[in-house]
């Protein structure tokens, strides 16, 4: 136990808050090298094998097992073995582990399937010190069939909470655009997935240009800009009952529309004879409230997650730098000084950094800064990297990267230290993601 | 003075010849409404509008009217310099003719801003493309603006030519 908790705990260190690393504005690789936790997930056995929409429950146990460990090895932060190639585990020892047997590793997750005769799933999901001989968390989870994939992300989350002491992310999902066609007319609809790219599906038809999505914090609807009867403005939909409603009447331009984090309003820029400021409306509709009022354009503004600050970026200086004011728009402070431009700011749901655009050199950069605009720090290294958005547990940013040419482009994903890049499969070519709060 | 309009004219000339080589963009996305182009594969079917087909004050007769449908910009510009005051003198003496006629001004970008930014800077190239209209007579309630940020490039490549191209206002006429 101790010497779990020691080892993890000096990795955790190095990757998480890699303090100095910070204070950098390259990006710093070796901020990233830290051992990752050797961990073993076996595949889950079933009391019975028995038939479900979901397949067999013997297959699911594999199954099961193969995402726990595919979502701890893509956090970066882990070493997983198996299922492929462990020993089997037996229904006796799920709860009662053979630690002889795991000493190569230094924890291990273990589990089982069990179909009910009420057609349900219940999923059991074990973490255990191998060294310290110990149970470390268990938790239980009984769903539909069809949300069986959901079983295995809350696991493997209660397995990166348990040891790393931060919130979960693997339980939660990203809407985003999809993108096909040639560059100079692009089809665009709009797009949900599982974090790992599962369970995708459509929202729209692509018949309007759609962009920039983002989640309601209740996850029952999503706001974002279409081109419906080729009059831009922002749209609210309902997951529920697929309506979509316009959210600002009889207005010019809206768009870069963000919920508040309690969901009551959503913050937007409305262009106005070619000059663009900042507003605020109730989400269910009403009367905009102005909230810049500077000449140029201001756009992008992003709640902190308490609601009582926005961050936003502006050319109010000559290029696009960031600033902070108040919820009622009062205080506007620059934050960003660096050479070359800044958009795109999003507030970390933790509220501890703001992540952004930055273009210069011929290129565009995913970044990070403290909210008052210190230690700013890259995270990515392309030619055409836009528009980050956080994971629930402010940890990880998904982003898009668009190719110098063909403009084609591809939703990756990042940590904060930059050194865990990698991309998050879509059919398709995906632009514009947005990832969603943890699920209940 | 005079010098200055000789060299408008010829200017305008010039542009007009470019007009006539430059493909009219096929990636705009449909106008709202369905809009027949009168010149579209009718072979002359006989529709009274004269021996070329062009019915006075349409779409194609705009084309073929005026020295360009669109103006171009420096980056991250919207003024109007000299080259699109010549365009949209043409655009204004078309349209001063056509009281009745309206258009559409869309505003476009390259690929080298953000997303949002590009929505605000596209309309504010369709809103100074507008104003100058204006101040030429032409009456804004004639007028609308779209903004299309960086989405529909005219040119596709990733070179500094082809972002020349991209970053532009069009004037479209509403049929």
């Amino acid at each position: 136990m101790r010497k779990l908790t020691l080892a993890l705990g000096a990795a955790l260190a190095s990757v998480l808050a890699a303090p100095a690393a910070f204070a950098q504005v390259e990006v710093d690789i070796e901020g990233g090298i830290s051992e990752p936790l050797p961990i073993a997930v076996p595949v889950m056995p079933t009391p019975q094998v028995a038939s479900t929409p979901a397949g067999s429950t013997d297959a699911l146990g594999r199954q099961l097992a193969e995402i726990v460990a595919g979502d701890l090895r893509n956090s970066g932060l882990f070493k997983p073995a198996g299922p492929s190639g462990l020993p089997a585990v037996a229904m006796a020892q799920v709860q009662s582990p053979d630690y002889a047997v795991w000493s190569g590793a230094q924890a291990l997750v273990q589990g089982y399937v069990r179909a009910e005769a009420n057609g349900t799933l219940t999923i059991g999901c074990y973490l255990y010190d191998t060294f310290g001989r110990t149970e470390l968390t268990r938790q239980g989870f009984n769903v539909p069939p069809a949300e069986w994939r959901r079983a295995a992300h809350k696991c493997a989350d209660a397995v990166y909470t348990r040891l790393s002491g931060e919130g979960p992310y693997f339980d939660s999902r990203i809407v985003y655009v999809s993108e096909t066609g040639p560059k100079g007319k692009r089809i665009k609809r709009l797009a949900i997935m599982d974090q790992d790219g599962a369970n995708h599906r459509f929202l729209t038809n692509g018949q309007s240009i759609v962009l920039t999505p983002r989640f309601a914090p209740n996850q029952q609807s999503i706001v974002y800009m279409s081109y419906v009867n080729e009059r831009p403005a922002i749209y609210i939909l309902d997951l529920g009952t697929g309506r979509q409603r316009l959210l600002v009447q009889n207005a010019s331009l809206t768009f870069a529309p963000r919920f508040s984090p309690d969901g009551r309003y959503v913050l937007f820029s409305m262009a106005q004879a070619g000059n663009t400021d900042i507003y605020r409306v109730p989400a269910g509709g009403g009367s905009p409230q102005r909230l810049t009022n500077a000449p140029g354009i201001d756009t992008g503004g992003s709640y902190s997650p308490d609601g009582s600050k926005i961050v936003f970026e502006s050319d109010r200086s000559g290029t696009q730098q960031l600033y902070v004011m108040n919820a009622d728009g009062s205080n506007q402070q620059r934050i960003s000084f660096g050479g070359g431009r800044y958009a795109t700011p999003v507030w970390s749901p933790r509220g501890d950094l703001i992540a952004f655009t930055r273009q210069g050199g011929g290129s565009f950069r995913i970044g990070i800064m403290s909210p008052s605009g210190g230690g700013e720090k890259l995270l990515s290294d392309a030619w055409g990297d836009e528009g980050p958005s956080w994971s629930p547990n402010g940890r990880v940013l998904t982003f898009f990267r668009s190719a110098q040419g063909s403009g084609k482009t591809q939703i990756w994903s990042v940590d904060l230290t930059g050194s865990n890049i990698r991309r998050i499969p879509t059919a398709l070519d995906g632009s514009d993601p947005s990832w969603g709060p943890i699920r209940p | 003075m005079t010098k200055f309009s000789t060299t408008l004219i010829v200017g305008a000339a010039l542009l007009a010849t470019a007009g006539c080589a430059k493909k009219r963009p096929e990636v705009l996305p449909p106008a709202p409404g369905q809009t027949v182009d009168p010149n579209a594969g009718t072979g002359g079917t006989g529709t009274g509008t004269g021996t070329t087909g062009v019915v006075p004050g349409s779409r194609a007769d705009f084309q073929q009217s005026v020295a360009s449908d669109t103006i171009n910009f420096g980056l991250d510009q919207y003024d109007i310099d000299a080259s699109a005051r010549a365009v949209l003198d043409s655009q204004a003496q078309w349209l001063a003719r056509y009281p009745n006629v309206r258009v559409t001004i869309e505003g476009h970008c390259d690929e080298r801003g953000t997303r949002e930014y590009n929505l605000a800077l596209g309309d504010r190239r369709a809103n100074a493309a507008a104003s100058y209209l204006a101040t030429r007579g032409i009456s804004p309630s004639r007028i609308t603006t779209i903004s299309y940020g960086k989405e529909r490039p005219l040119a596709l490549g990733s070179d500094e030519g082809a972002w020349a191209q991209n970053r532009r206002a069009v004037t479209v006429v509403l049929q």
